[in-house]
């Protein structure tokens, strides 16, 4: 049976992590390829790196980190922050990267993802989507959450596999931050509405919020920060507890 | 030894080739029929588009030549679809090593499948030490159906061939370079053939 993934997130600013990594037992925290390492040990089912500071002279180095990830690592990985064009995406797939995700580029221009898609294939193609409730109904935001946009999330997720994409990794920006569980509502109703998988992300703040984007969210995978980076939720007692509680999970024995 | 990867622009041969390194070997990738028919073992990957990936064979005569070769020859998800008969994604005849189809996932479920999925019906020595309902990582919208070649079984949607066997070539549908220690064992595994 397919199994529901748990998914780390971690931010990326030149080449090392950021959002106050507070592992123990690490000889270098904010060295992204030991954390990544560790979480696909502890049975993480994915990985995204995302880079928060992404800039066009920077772009090398995120490249560098993505081929020492590709060398390290035996499970999945996305990148994103910053993709715009064709030749960032070939530049990171061909690093070893198994998925890029686009967010502004995509709402700026639309048809990136159309390109992107027969280019390299829907598999490798998430769009990011960053949500917030604002007068009466879920709107796009670009730029980090930034800007507000005139589009509709929903309208938007629909275009999104329309053009292409392989999989939307959907932000609350109402509940990131909170710790008071993932946007269940706004994720089911997008989860049902579509064929492609939906990753939540935003809220995480205990192991049964995870229940509930499951259950309640219709999520096919979850995703979550600082949690994780804080050891507030550690990745194999979470599957444990999702398995105790009925969830399709992975648990390596 | 040595292990060849068919070089043929598919997404994956980067992360397969860092897989087997992480198993010490340091395989040779290459597009040469010579290069190529003296490995000890040849892996043929694939992320992509079949017929896409079958006119890059035909035009580069790597078709004639996969299926003269006589040595283990390992076919990792794409790979393992062109290896079939036929292939539903736009209307491909594949190299037809097993006299199978490989048809689309009705969309019941998502399409693509991705993420992890278990195997059940194990019969290869490439799950030597692989313990029924293992997962692998999948990411696919074709399948290749059930047949007399079948040596592993995954459902989704429907049971389809997670992996298949005839003579020296194998295959297996999940990307084991990205299946975590289950993954390495099966890659292990096909090395010792």
């Amino acid at each position: 049976m397919l199994t529901k993934r748990i998914i780390p997130c971690l931010d990326i600013k030149d080449g090392r992590t950021v959002k106050g990594v507070n592992f123990i037992g690490l000889r270098d925290a904010g060295d992204p390829v030991e954390l990544a390492a560790r979480y696909a040990r502890e049975g993480a089912d994915e990985l995204v790196f995302l880079d928060i500071a992404a800039t066009v002279e920077k772009r090398k180095t995120l490249v560098e980190l993505v081929s020492k990830v590709a060398a390290e690592i035996n499970i999945p990985f996305t990148v994103g922050g910053g993709i715009s064009s064709k030749a960032d995406v070939s530049a990171l797939l061909n690093a070893g990267a198994d998925k890029i995700s686009i967010n502004s580029s995509a709402v700026k221009r639309p048809e990136l993802i159309n390109e992107l898609a027969s280019e390299f294939g829907s598999q490798c193609v998430v769009v990011a989507i960053d949500s917030c409730f604002a007068k009466e109904e879920h709107v796009v935001h670009i730029n980090g959450g930034r800007k507000a946009r005139a589009l509709n999330t929903i309208q938007w997720a629909l275009e999104v596999e329309e053009r292409g994409a392989g999989e939307i990794l959907l932000t609350s920006m109402d509940h990131d931050g909170t710790k008071a569980g993932f946007a269940n509502g706004l994720v089911s109703e997008i989860s049902n509405m579509l064929n492609i998988p939906v990753i939540a992300s935003g809220g995480a703040g205990n192991m049964q919020h995870f229940v509930d984007a499951f259950i309640k969210g219709h999520a096919d995978a979850a995703l979550a920060a600082s949690i994780f980076h804080f050891e507030e939720v550690r990745v194999p007692e979470l599957k444990m507890f999702l398995k105790e509680k009925g969830i399709a999970i992975r648990i390596e024995s | 030894m040595d292990v060849v990867i068919i070089d043929y622009n598919a997404g994956n041969v980067r992360s397969v080739s860092y897989a087997l390194q992480r198993l010490g070997v340091n395989p040779i990738l290459s597009a040469d029929a010579e290069v190529i028919s003296k490995a000890d073992k040849v892996i043929f990957p694939g992320v992509g588009e079949a017929s896409t990936a079958m006119r890059f064979l035909r035009e580069n005569g790597l078709d004639a030549l996969l299926k003269s070769l006589q040595q283990p020859v390992f076919g990792v998800c794409l790979g393992l679809q062109l290896l079939c008969r036929h292939s539903e994604e736009n209307d491909t005849d594949c190299l037809g090593i097993f006299d199978i189809d490989v048809r689309k996932f009705e969309p019941r479920l998502k399409v693509p499948q991705m993420g992890w999925n278990d195997l059940i019906k194990m019969g290869s020595p490439l799950f030597d030490g692989v313990s029924e309902h293992s997962y692998l990582y999948f990411v696919h919208s074709y399948y290749a159906q059930l047949s007399e070649h079948t040596v592993a079984v995954t459902d989704y949607v429907n049971p389809f061939s997670a992996a298949l066997q005839k003579d020296n070539f194998y295959a297996l549908q999940a990307h084991p370079e990205k299946s975590g220690k289950v993954g390495e064992r099966i890659l292990e595994n096909f090395l010792k053939l």
